[in-house]
């Protein structure tokens, strides 16, 4: 048992020592080198990329009713039946459709994460009018804007096609 | 079509690595591998181990036992100490000390159950120089105990099973970490973080929001959290957490290598059994097991969110989105939540407590099964085995024959150390959900009403009793008393099934082989995989049934009430 206790104390520093600290400050030597841009959080001039941010609309595209806070990430975790959920989605249609925006079950549901960075084709295409009257600009221009910015399924089969929002307003302020 | 099309690359792809990975671990298990001989050889001279000496089933279930509470305090040491410690750019403070035994128990058992946020409570240097590492160290581990039982198998009067010590670090250093290490590189490349700098504050001048970003070194653990089926995150919305998983191929190659080695160790047992086709049998009752789940969560998933429709959308035609990242989709999530509590992983991409009644039901039930299909690394295959020995024992009693697998008679003793086994996970969860709901510390702890406010408790206790991991996370589990009564199914859980699994693994490596006769029952023909089945199937309904009526089940059948 002495014999056993003994090897646990040294193979435990030396994992320590090897997975716990060469392996992962190694990663980060890659990382830093070869995908500064990625391994430091994605940032751009406005934020990050894979961050959300709150939008209010109609001048701008608005994500989905996330907290954006991404130092708690993680969903409601509201049920199935819960009333809370009804409210909740109740509102965000009332707010939707007050502004001239066609509800769609992206844009009244909060994500996994709670700073999910982007809604669907659909619900981009859903705010075009209501983003092109409140900034006086041509409907066709604006919905050009969207089907540019929409980023298909990985070799085409992996995950949903998307909308990133922050590169779509960062676009959207570039309009003159 | 674009899911087909995801489920036919996996299949490929797990196909391919089911026979070379099999045929590789098999290699590093029986010491064929030996391109790292320059490392390990010191290391045994250092732990003072013989690498060609073997310890009997007690000797490596004493090493074991040890080993593993030693990683436990260390740990438990470093989280309590961290607010003193490196690594630390947030200056978080050490992490009380109920928190601290929930979590390292939690990670040693390869369970990852985590009632933390890692954003605001872990520091770099617990992140990756504790958790990370027993991400590594309880898969090696797991891993190591279904060779033992591979071996018991596979010898004849044999009085041992191998050594600890050696199947520890094989398992590491030729498996575990060079391909973490390159599936790290693919994780970083599509956006997950990898940086020792602390969170980053930005202003966004167009909107004038203010944020401040957590940071990391992030796709190192990400890459051994999957592989090593653990799951724990290194922040709290886990696999949905866009700098975990950022992209459609983060999350495909997230499950690749989620059933990556349990899938091939169905290899590697057949191999080292000596017929493939006792593998592939196995295999087989494992990916029928994996496709009703799969579909029962994607058709549920794939529907419209009853709450959602009745706050006035009726028009859903992208599924349940509550809880669902875009770029991931309804399918995609569903997927890797089923893969994800297949296994002992217990990663999440998606909340799976917003999942529809029967989406939730699969979650839950997949792990009821005693998570053998493909099961986590190495529990998941010794775990099937177990459920294997008593479906030959219960064919023997059809036909009045002493039931063999294998070659190796089932006798009295094999079938009570594989019912043990195969019984301490359901007596367990179902005693710690009824302490939990029946007091008040446990009552308080959903966060939702009605049916799923108690599903939310019996999810928490069939995770940690399965060394899974995953949540209906509404519950709030970091008080003292869930942190405590968890550990209780984590080490059961754990422990409880390795001990008789590896005495199992000593009384049939001292058996002779029976040559196969006429009647004895064939292990490698459908017949054997539908037992298997059955038998899985009847236990998980017999135990679970009752439980999950009140669960998951009334709350599919009171359509149109909301709590």
């Amino acid at each position: 048992m002495l014999l056993h206790l003994r090897r646990s104390v040294i193979i435990t520093v030396i994992f320590f020592a090897s997975l716990g600290l060469i392996y992962p400050l190694t990663e980060t030597a890659i990382g830093q080198a070869f995908f500064h841009h990625q391994s430091n959080g994605s940032l751009t001039q406005f934020g990050s990329i894979l961050v959300g941010q709150k939008w209010a609309g109609p001048k701008w595209f608005q994500g989905r009713p996330d907290t954006y806070n991404p130092m708690s990430t993680g969903g409601t975790n509201l049920g199935p039946r819960s009333q809370a959920l009804v409210t909740d989605v109740a509102k965000q249609i009332k707010i939707l459709k007050s502004e001239g925006i066609a509800p769609t079950s992206g844009l009244v549901t909060t994500s996994g994460s709670g700073i999910d960075p982007d809604i669907s084709p659909a619900a981009a295409y859903a705010q075009v009018d209501a983003v092109a009257k409140a900034r006086g600009l041509p409907v066709a221009k604006v919905r050009q804007l969207v089907t540019n910015h929409i980023s298909g399924a990985q070799f085409g089969f992996l995950g949903s096609p998307y909308v990133n929002v922050l590169l779509l307003n960062e676009g959207l302020s570039a309009i003159k | 079509m674009s899911f087909t099309w995801t489920l036919i690359t996996l299949v490929i792809m797990l196909a391919i690595i089911w026979r070379f990975l099999g045929k590789y671990m098999a290699s590093v298990y029986e010491g064929r591998i030996r391109w790292a001989s320059f490392i390990e050889r010191p290391l045994y001279r250092l732990l003072g181990v013989d690498p060609e000496s073997e310890q009997s089933w007690q000797r490596y279930a004493a090493a074991l036992v040890v080993f593993s509470g030693m990683a436990i305090l260390f740990t438990y040491l470093i989280l309590r100490l961290q607010g003193h410690l490196p690594f630390n750019p947030q200056h978080l403070p050490d992490v009380t000390p109920a928190l601290a035994w929930n979590t390292a128990v939690s990670f040693v058992t390869n369970t990852d159950w985590q009632s933390y946020s890692g954003e605001t409570t872990m520091s770099y240097l617990s992140q990756m120089g504790v958790l990370a590492v027993q991400n590594f160290v309880s898969a090696a581990v797991g891993i190591a105990v279904a060779v033992a039982l591979i071996r018991g198998f596979s010898r004849k009067g044999s009085r041992t099973i191998g050594n600890f010590w050696v199947d520890l670090i094989r398992g590491i250093l030729y498996i575990l970490l060079p391909i973490s290490f390159l599936a790290a590189i693919i994780f970083m490349a599509q956006g997950a973080l990898q940086t020792l700098a602390g969170p980053a504050h930005i202003h966004d001048a167009l909107n004038g929001v203010s944020q401040t970003i957590p940071r990391g070194p992030v796709a190192s653990q990400e890459a051994i959290k999957e592989f090593g089926t653990n799951g724990g995150g290194f922040f709290n919305a886990n696999g949905a957490d866009p700098f975990e998983n950022p992209t459609g191929l983060t999350n495909f190659v997230s499950i690749v290598l989620i059933l990556s080695i349990p899938v091939a160790l169905t290899y590697t047992f057949g191999k080292m059994v000596g017929s493939l086709r006792q593998g592939v049998a196995i295999l087989t009752a494992m990916t029928i097991i994996f496709g009703c789940w799969l579909t029962i969560g994607a058709v549920a998933e794939h529907q419209a969110n009853p709450a959602v429709t009745a706050a006035g959308l009726t028009h859903q035609t992208s599924g349940n989105m509550v809880g669902k990242e875009v770029r991931f989709g309804d399918t995609s999530s569903v997927l890797y939540n089923i893969a994800s509590t297949q296994t002992s992983t217990g990663s999440v991409n998606s909340a799976s407590d917003s999942y529809n009644p029967m989406g939730g039901f699969a979650t839950m039930t997949g792990m009821m099964l005693g998570e053998v299909s493909p099961g986590g690394v190495g529990s998941g295959l010794y775990t099937i085995l177990l459920f294997a020995i008593i479906a030959v024992f219960i064919g023997g009693l059809m036909v009045g024959r002493t039931p063999e697998y294998l070659g190796k008679k089932i006798q009295a003793s094999e079938v009570k150390l594989a019912t043990l086994g195969a019984l301490v996970m359901p007596i367990t969860v179902l005693i710690l959900t009824a302490v939990a709901v029946s007091l008040h510390s446990g009552q308080v702890g959903p966060l939702n009403k009605g049916p799923h406010g108690f599903s939310e408790i019996l999810y928490a206790f069939t995770s940690v009793t399965n060394n899974n991991g995953s949540a209906f996370a509404g519950i709030n589990s970091n008080t003292a008393f869930y942190n405590i009564l968890e550990t209780v199914g984590l080490i059961l859980g754990r422990f409880a099934i390795i001990i008789p699994t590896l005495a199992l693994a000593g009384t049939l490596g001292a058996k002779n082989v029976v040559p196969a006769s006429l009647g004895t029952f064939r292990t490698d023909k459908p017949i054997f995989v539908g037992l298997l089945i059955g038998v899985i199937l009847i236990v998980g309904a017999l135990t679970f049934f009752p439980a999950v009526s009140l669960g998951p089940i009334v709350e599919q059948l009171t359509n149109g009430k909301f709590f």
